[in-house]
């Protein structure tokens, strides 16, 4: 849309990695004479809010600079040597596949400054400041995984982001925060290293470690059989970040004890990554052996469909005690699974619908964790049937603007046509009908079949958990009013709200772009 | 000179501590060639100067030892690093080209010493181990020096660093602490501790360069006879002493093995250089192929408990806790070199025939060894005394499985591998001297040293807490320790390299376990300390498994706290001697670099170095 010269988009490119990081020790110095603000707490949230508002500036110029007309091509590309011996690269760049996820991690983490702004996190013992910190090298780890083009270097940024995760939940979090952080760390880094064994793997047999040069190749120098164990190993590591059941476990109890902005972050960008990597290495890396384990991969995306929506129904029952971030957390699950199936099949058609099934979980759970962190904060719990009591919690009583904005979330999230969540799981359901050649299609078939009927489990709970809270008596001398959204909120919200409209009564805006990409990845980078 | 003589210049002056073995082994060297005696061979002083160098500083020291009064021992220690530092300086003009001396007068391709690149480096990292190191034993071996004198005096010692030092001994002592803690009283003896590390490395420099194995064997010696003095030179405590014993029972095992398949080897092939002992063991005679292979096992057993490989290791944490803080960092960084070198010498330059036997037999070493250390490691409980030196031993124990892999890879792909065990021990050697840099200067306030001792760290000594936790993270291969990642990824592409799958797997494995107990160390440094004088473990953090036994001894430390500090206040903290500040900076800012650029030392994992 811009003419943007190419050497300031890689800089934009590089500025955007950079940025929070050199953020991030800004951060854990004493503020500048001038910039002190109130106190030093404030001073440090607003220096959070201007380096990632900075970054979401450089993300939508990049954005805007883009050339359209060419997604599939690889833009901003930067590529200098780093570490000969290893042969790693510092190899940027941006395409259509890639893009949509930067601008969502930079307008999330942006959102999430910006909501811890306006409420700081408070936790015994500790300072804003080193949650500004980790917050900034979290945002960078998650850039970095979208924009780098070397498997290496794709390890590196993956792993970047479980440090300031553990801390941002073990310090930060809720209850049983740490035995949640532990298992978060240790389930992601057990995946992840058996990741590097099978990128290895990849470099060694193939003697390159770059992306691109590697989907060029489209597993043409790999004998099938390293593939497949390529695939297994690689594929473990992403999908434990995804998560794919049954390797999920530790997302729940990571959610429920997070903070606010570590529940959106992680269930926004950070489960992200698996699906990214999967689109980004598997398919085009080691097409041969995703082709012999893609059944395998829809089966578990299909069971995770239907085992979060089983959880959820279970959790949303009253007198289950369910915990709403809970809750989320096991939708999540289910919407990954969709995400996971689109991949599996291996089809343009369902890739692309994983994709736009990816931005659109990102912003609607993530507006769904900032909600029901509101909820948890007026309420004091997310124990739904505390919250419920006899009646319901009625959120439209109490405090409208919130409960419309939970009820719009909820709708959103289970897939009403005209919002973003019903696109992206249109489209994985119409890959599933019609797989790649070579794909069993009865097992699809049936994929699509259980799929469906997920939907309307999916349906069936977030229905249930709007009645719940939304709904309810008439407010009495004991449930008074409830601040509604206060100004800081909307300014967090309404990104998220407005985008999930705009996509889904637009989506030819994200398939455009994604699309040819995925058009040439799934065709050997020769399209 | 003779070979004889001239080789006894950096090992034979230290007889005094490396005793006879030296001009035996190496006139039994010399029987091979009769010819030799005869000849006079010319000498590349610059190729050995290195760990001629600190050899004779070594004597430096011991002698003026004699003569410097004991107010004015702080001179000995700066002359000790004033020879490190020339004995690296040495190391510069060598870069040019690759160096051999102490060659046969009959046959000048086969030579004793060689100064090459493998050479090199790894004579930067013992020597720049060993500098550190005396950064650490600075503080130690100064309060002897200065501990009776400064007193009667009245004034405050040359550095100014230590007077609270005569303070905090008294609640230390009231406390009842078990006998053994660094009391600045006690010290460590100046003249012998600088004379015995000095020698010490000038023993691990020479080895890497030795190419014959009587040479190595000597080398070995000298590097590893001083350690145990150095273990044992805590005066009065039991628990030193019963650390050296213990070094030297199982090291002197070690040698007596490995003298004895030297010796099968020697009697099988008639040579000991070892590109001849190469050649020689392809085509051994028939009669004496299981001699061959009896010696060449036995001297790779020998090896093995050298570097504290698995069955091997149980001398370690003892050895590790026993000894002065300063000697258990040298141990686990240069120690382990001098083992694995000698290793590297022996299986990839010497034996390389029977790769088929030893590549194996390394492999399944190497899995044993870091799932031992980890596994022990992790069961270290957190208030237990001195966790943290322990917690460290164990870990050295696992890292020294990790290094072990490159190796075993050699065996299947090549000498190319051996970059992959350089680089990691590069690494290794920077950021676990620093973590030992932090416990010492923990261990100066906290004497016990426990990992609940390390408890808000942050709050008090910033920089040191952000550096431990900085190291540990290298140590457990995540970013921000970039290096450390990427060093653990040498490691593991050397073995995928070499198709040895299984190997990875175990070693991903561990990974995941070091870091549980890495993190959970590093996550403590970030908590919050409880309030002092209330004894009571508030919110009692699972991160920091303190339990009831953690919580009495803080709360009695926090009882006798007061008495403790009001001689160092204002400041929260006792300012930090400068050779410890020093050698955390020195460590942490190498580490840094290193992880913006990684090629330094990554570089050597993707060429040939012999």
């Amino acid at each position: 849309m811009l003419d943007i010269s190419e050497s300031v988009m890689q800089f934009l490119l590089a500025f955007i990695l950079v940025a929070p990081l050199l953020g991030a020790v800004a951060a854990l110095l004493p503020a500048p004479p001038g910039l002190k603000g109130k106190s030093p707490e404030q001073a440090v949230l607003r220096h959070g809010v201007t380096v990632t508002g900075a970054v979401l500036l450089a993300t939508i110029v990049l954005a805007l600079g883009f050339d359209h007309d060419q997604p599939s091509k690889m833009q901003a590309t930067t590529d200098i040597s780093w570490i000969t011996a290893l042969g790693v690269r510092v190899h940027l760049g941006v395409d259509g596949i890639s893009l949509p996820l930067l601008v969502l991690t930079a307008l999330l983490t942006f959102l999430c400054a910006l909501h811890s702004h306006g409420s700081p996190p408070r936790a015994p013992g500790t300072h804003p400041r080193a949650f500004v910190a980790l917050l900034l090298v979290l945002e960078s780890g998650t850039l970095a995984t979208f924009a780098v083009l070397d498997l290496l270097l794709f390890f590196l940024a993956f792993e970047m982001v479980l440090i300031p995760m553990y801390f941002l939940i073990a310090r930060w979090g809720g209850a049983a925060r740490r035995a949640a952080a532990w298992r978060f760390v240790l389930y992601t880094l057990l995946g992840s290293v058996v990741m590097l064994l099978g990128l290895l793997l990849v470099g060694v047999k193939s003697g390159t470690f770059d992306m691109v040069a590697l989907a060029t190749d489209n597993g043409r120098d790999i004998s099938t059989s390293v593939q497949l164990i390529a695939v297994l190993a690689i594929g473990t590591g992403l999908a434990v970040k995804a998560p794919m059941w049954p390797l999920h476990s530790w997302l729940p109890d990571a959610h429920t004890a997070a903070p606010t902005a570590g529940s959106v972050l992680l269930a926004g960008v950070l489960l992200k990554m698996g699906t990214y990597g999967f689109v980004r290495i598997v398919l085009p890396i080691a097409p041969d052996g995703m082709h012999l384990l893609a059944p395998y991969l829809g089966a578990f995306a299909v069971a995770g469909i239907i085992y979060g929506s089983l959880a959820c129904l279970a959790l949303a029952r009253p007198g289950a005690r369910g915990d709403l971030k809970r809750l989320i957390a096991y939708s999540s699950v289910g919407h990954m699974g969709f995400v996971l199936l689109g991949i599996a099949t291996m089809t343009p058609t369902g890739v692309n619908g994983a994709l736009f099934a990816n931005i659109a979980h990102g912003l609607i759970t993530g507006l769904l964790f900032f909600l029901a962190g509101a909820v948890k904060e007026r309420y004091g719990t997310a124990d739904l049937d505390t919250l419920a009591g006899a009646t319901g919690a009625a959120l439209y009583g109490r405090a409208p603007r919130l409960g419309g904005l939970l009820a719009f979330a909820a709708v959103a999230s289970l897939g009403l046509p005209g919002l973003a969540g019903f696109w992206g799981e249109m489209l994985t359901l119409f890959g599933a009908f019609d797989p790649a050649a070579g794909l069993s299609r009865p097992a699809f078939r049936t994929y699509l079949a259980i799929g469906a009927f997920g939907t309307l489990l999916t349906a069936a709970y977030l229905l249930i958990v709007v009645r719940r809270v939304c709904m309810g008596a008439k407010e009495t001398a004991e449930r008074p009013r409830l601040p509604d959204v206060a100004r800081y909120e909307y300014a967090a919200w309404t990104p998220l709200a407005a985008l999930t409209v705009v996509a889904g009564l637009w989506p030819a805006l994200l398939l455009g772009l994604t699309d040819p990409a995925v058009q040439q990845l799934l065709a050997g980078g020769t399209s | 000179m003779t070979l004889t003589a001239v080789a006894a210049a950096p090992a034979g002056l230290l007889g005094l501590a490396a005793g006879a073995p030296a001009p035996v082994g190496q006139a039994a060297g010399r029987t091979a060639g009769p010819a030799v005696a005869e000849t006079v061979q010319s000498v590349d002083w610059a190729a050995v100067a290195p760990p001629a160098v600190a050899a004779g500083f070594a004597l430096i020291v011991l002698v003026a030892d004699l003569f410097v009064r004991p107010e004015r021992k702080a001179l000995l220690g700066r002359t000790a690093i004033a020879g490190l530092i020339l004995a690296l300086g040495a190391l510069i003009p060598l870069r040019a080209a690759d160096r051999r001396t102490f060659c046969l007068t009959t046959d000048p391709g086969v030579c004793s010493y060689t100064a090459d690149r493998f050479t090199l480096v790894i004579q930067v990292l013992v020597l720049g181990g060993a500098l550190l190191t005396a950064l650490l034993s600075l503080p130690y071996t100064r309060g002897a020096a200065e501990g009776v004198p400064a007193r009667r005096k009245g004034g405050p010692g040359p550095s100014g660093g230590l007077p609270a030092g005569g303070d905090r001994r008294l609640p230390a002592g009231g406390r009842g602490l078990p006998a053994g803690e660094p009391s600045r009283s006690g010290g460590l003896p100046a003249g012998e501790f600088w004379f015995l590390l000095l020698s010490a490395s000038a023993g691990a420099a020479l080895l890497p360069a030795a190419r014959d194995l009587a040479t190595l064997v000597v080398a070995l010696e000298v590097a590893s006879l001083p350690v145990f003095a150095l273990v044992g030179l805590k005066r009065g405590d039991r628990r030193s002493g019963e650390a050296a014993l213990k070094f030297f029972l199982s090291s002197v095992t070690a040698t007596a093995v490995m003298l004895l398949g030297v010796s099968f080897v020697y009697a099988a092939t008639g040579t000991l250089h070892l590109t001849e002992l190469a050649q020689r063991l392809d085509a051994v005679p028939e009669g004496l192929g299981t001699v061959a292979k009896a010696g060449v096992a036995l001297t790779l057993v020998g090896f093995a408990f050298k570097t504290a490989a698995a069955p091997f290791h149980f001398w370690v944490p003892d050895t590790y806790v026993g000894a002065p803080l300063p000697v258990a960092a040298y141990l686990s960084v240069v120690g382990k070199a001098v083992g694995l070198t000698g290793l590297i010498l022996v299986t990839v330059v010497a034996f390389p025939s029977y790769a088929d036997v030893w590549g194996p037999a390394l492999a399944v070493l190497a899995a044993l060894t870091m799932t031992a250390g980890n596994a022990a490691a992790l069961r270290q409980p957190a208030g237990r005394a001195r966790s943290a030196v322990r917690l460290l031993a164990w870990s050295s124990v696992a890292q020294a499985g990790y290094l072990l892999v490159p190796i075993a890879a050699a065996a299947y792909s090549g000498d190319d591998q051996i970059g992959a065990t350089v680089a990691y021990a590069l690494m290794y050697a920077v950021v676990n001297l620093g973590a030992f840099a932090v416990a010492a200067l923990v261990a100066r306030t906290r004497p016990l040293n426990r990992i609940s001792d390390y408890r808000g760290l942050y709050a008090t000594r910033p920089g040191a807490a952000l550096a431990l936790a900085f190291f540990l993270l290298c140590l457990a291969g995540l970013p921000p320790g970039v290096i450390g990642l990427f060093a653990k990824v040498t490691v593991f592409s050397a073995a995928v390299d070499a198709g040895l799958g299984w190997l990875a797997v175990i070693m991903a494995v561990n990974v995941v376990i070091a870091l549980y107990y890495y993190l959970r160390w590093a996550a403590v440094l970030f908590v919050t300390p409880r309030p002092q004088g209330t004894g009571t473990p508030s919110a009692a953090e699972p991160g920091a498994p303190g339990g009831p036994e953690a919580a009495s001894p803080a709360a009695g430390e926090a009882a006798a706290e007061p008495a403790g500090t009001t001689a160092a206040r204002p400041g929260r903290a006792r300012p930090a001697p400068v050779p410890l500040t020093l050698a955390i900076a020195l460590t942490a800012v190498a580490g840094v670099v290193l992880s913006g650029w990684p090629q330094l030392v990554l570089r050597f994992a993707a060429t040939t170095l012999f």
